[in-house]
């Protein structure tokens, strides 16, 4: 049991070294900056300006989208900008899992998710007049959804290509449909019932009704269900991104 | 208890059968060098060693530790410069070796006093707060080297690490690699550079094809091929015919390089006086003689099917 823990902890501290290295070298390029920054920004203002709905029901919505964006943007530049530098085989020769490899890439992610999805939430208050009903609620949705987006963007970044701008656009084909299906622009229980059902699929749906719950705007779903839907999408993502990048080194060297 | 134990490994790339059951062990403190041609199978043999990619067959032990069953604890002991491998150029020098440290899970204080001897004694402690982006590739490739010794590993790998460096670069490295061995490390070098496997390594493995086709020292690889001496002369004025230096006494066979004979024979004194002798019959004089040893490079073309090489060689002539 010692020994089990042991290795976990020394697992983590690897994990959380790559992140590190992925935090210094990743968050300013410039692709991570224009599609985790700036992209949401510009999407929400497309959709926002000049809708006859009450400004603050835009804030969750907003923050949803942020969230995606920014924590699945740092992820898919990484395993194929490393390939491209020929650092990667030098990360593959270390004394780390696969697991703990994408860990740290996810781990990168999930922070920057975190960080940048305070500026939505500052302009939502301060702009939007929107306010945290549940801070508990909004800490753990927020939480749960970027490691779940940061994994996706893990998951990406395994198409075995050196070319970092093949992943991006993998990346957008992914990210741009799942913000209209997932009740940002419009809460789901608004939708049609066919439309409901498509945004049951998609990871970014609970995120939002997670956000509208949070800020006091009511809820399709409920917590827990919602909970329940992010967990399981991180377990899927996080084995899906292990398979797929063990896969990849195969075909890479 | 070995430091390297390879045995039976297997690589295949779809139909390409990239390694071809490759067995060898290397010794604690030695220098090994496993030298080939290009696309013979050494990169994706020390891949496999490094634990990079899985093989198709075979087993690795590296200190006793089986690395296919269980990689972290042998990985822990190496240090590694892949092929063609690269810092991260957007970071320090500094912030690579720190980078590293964490990833082997060496403490701070030991983090930080090994970077600092690793970069003085690589010529580059006063670049290590610059971004590794403005290195010079010899620079990048010595920076590449302190990154694998950042754990202070038992076993060093390295993948042609001279390939294509200026010569003080070169120097530089193969000196340092001799100081490490003798300070205990045992040494993996991958080259198809013979004069570097001559120069540093105890034994060398040739290989071709993804087949180990001898492994002995340096001086054994030669000495197994005496015949493999051999004269080079040239003479003042154009041979009518080749065909005359058959008649040297003790010549096995005979090659035109430039406008010099390669005679090659096993009796190198008595070919000498043969070949005076044939020069004065003819009227010929003799410019320049000189006795050769058998080179590695020679050793190297016989080993790994050197005579279709050289047929195809004559042939574009
Ligand atoms: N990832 C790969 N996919 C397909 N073939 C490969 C791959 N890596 C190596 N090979 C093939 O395997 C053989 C050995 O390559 P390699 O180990 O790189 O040789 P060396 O390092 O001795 O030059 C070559 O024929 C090469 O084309
Ligand atoms: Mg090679």
């Amino acid at each position: 049991m010692q020994a089990v823990s042991q290795s976990a902890t020394t697992g983590l501290r690897r994990s959380l070294a790559v992140a590190k290295k992925n935090a210094m070298i990743y968050y300013l390029k410039p692709p991570v900056l224009i599609f985790g920054v700036l992209f949401p920004v510009f999407m929400f203002l497309a959709f926002a300006v000049g809708r006859d709905v009450p400004r603050q029901s835009l804030a969750p919505g907003l923050i949803a989208m942020t969230i995606l964006f920014t924590a699945s943007s740092v992820g898919p530049m990484i395993a194929p900008w490393e390939r491209k530098a020929k650092t990667y085989e030098r990360l593959l020769s270390a004394p780390l899992s696969i697991l703990q490899l994408v860990l740290g890439d996810i781990l990168a992610g999930f922070i920057y998710g975190l960080v940048i999805s305070l500026v939505p939430l500052l302009l939502g208050i301060l702009i939007l007049g929107a306010h945290i009903e549940y801070p508990l609620l909004y800490a753990a949705g927020l939480i749960l959804s970027a490691f779940c987006f940061a994994a996706l963007g893990a998951l990406m970044a395994a198409l075995p290509t050196d070319e970092p701008s093949m992943v991006m656009m993998l990346s957008n084909l992914v990210r741009i449909p799942l913000l209209f299906i997932s009740g940002v622009f419009i809460p789901i229980n608004q939708m049609p019932v066919w439309g409901q059902k498509l945004a049951m699929l998609s990871p970014l749906s609970y995120t939002s009704d997670l956000m509208r719950l949070a800020l006091g705007h009511g809820s399709l779903w409920g917590g827990y269900l919602n909970f329940a839907a992010l967990l399981f999408f991180i377990a899927v993502f996080l084995q899906a991104a292990v398979f797929f990048h063990r896969r990849g080194i195969v075909r890479v060297f | 208890m070995q430091a390297i134990q390879a045995q039976n490994l297997v690589k295949r790339y779809g139909s390409v059968l990239a390694v071809d059951d490759v067995s060898f062990s290397v010794a604690p403190g030695e220098i090994f060098g496993f030298l080939g041609p290009n696309g013979a199978g050494k990169s994706t043999t020390q891949r496999m060693l490094t634990g990079v990619i899985a093989p198709d067959a075979g087993d690795i032990q590296i200190f006793g530790y089986d690395l296919l069953r269980c990689p972290n604890p042998a990985k822990q002991l190496m240090g590694i410069v892949p092929e063609m491998a690269n810092v991260y150029v957007d970071l320090s020098a500094w912030n690579n070796l720190m980078f590293m440290g964490e990833l082997y899970g060496i403490g701070k204080k030991t983090r930080i006093s090994r970077a600092a001897r690793l970069l003085e004694q690589f010529n580059l402690l006063e670049k290590k707060d610059l971004k590794a982006k403005g290195f010079s590739k010899g620079m990048k490739q010595r920076l590449l080297i302190c990154m694998a010794m950042m754990n202070d590993p038992q076993t060093l790998f390295l993948d042609e690490p001279t390939s294509g460096l200026d010569v003080q670069s070169t120097h530089l490295i193969r000196n340092l690699l001799r100081e490490f061995n003798a300070r205990g490390q045992t040494i993996f070098l991958t080259t198809h550079n013979i004069e570097e496997a001559n120069q540093l390594c105890d034994r060398v493995a040739i290989i071709n094809r993804g087949r180990v086709v001898a492994i002995d020292r340096p001086q054994n690889l030669k000495l197994t091929l005496q015949s493999l001496q051999s004269l080079e002369v040239a003479f003042s004025s154009p041979l009518q015919s080749m065909d005359i230096l058959y008649s040297v006494e003790a010549v096995n066979e005979v090659k035109k390089t430039g406008d010099k004979f390669r005679l090659y024979t096993n009796q190198p004194a008595r070919a000498i006086l043969s070949v005076v002798d044939l020069a004065r019959r003819h009227n010929l004089e003799i410019l320049s003689i000189n006795t050769l040893g058998p080179s590695l490079e020679d050793v190297f073309l016989r080993l790994t099917g050197g005579q279709e090489k050289r047929g195809a060689h004559n042939a574009s002539c």
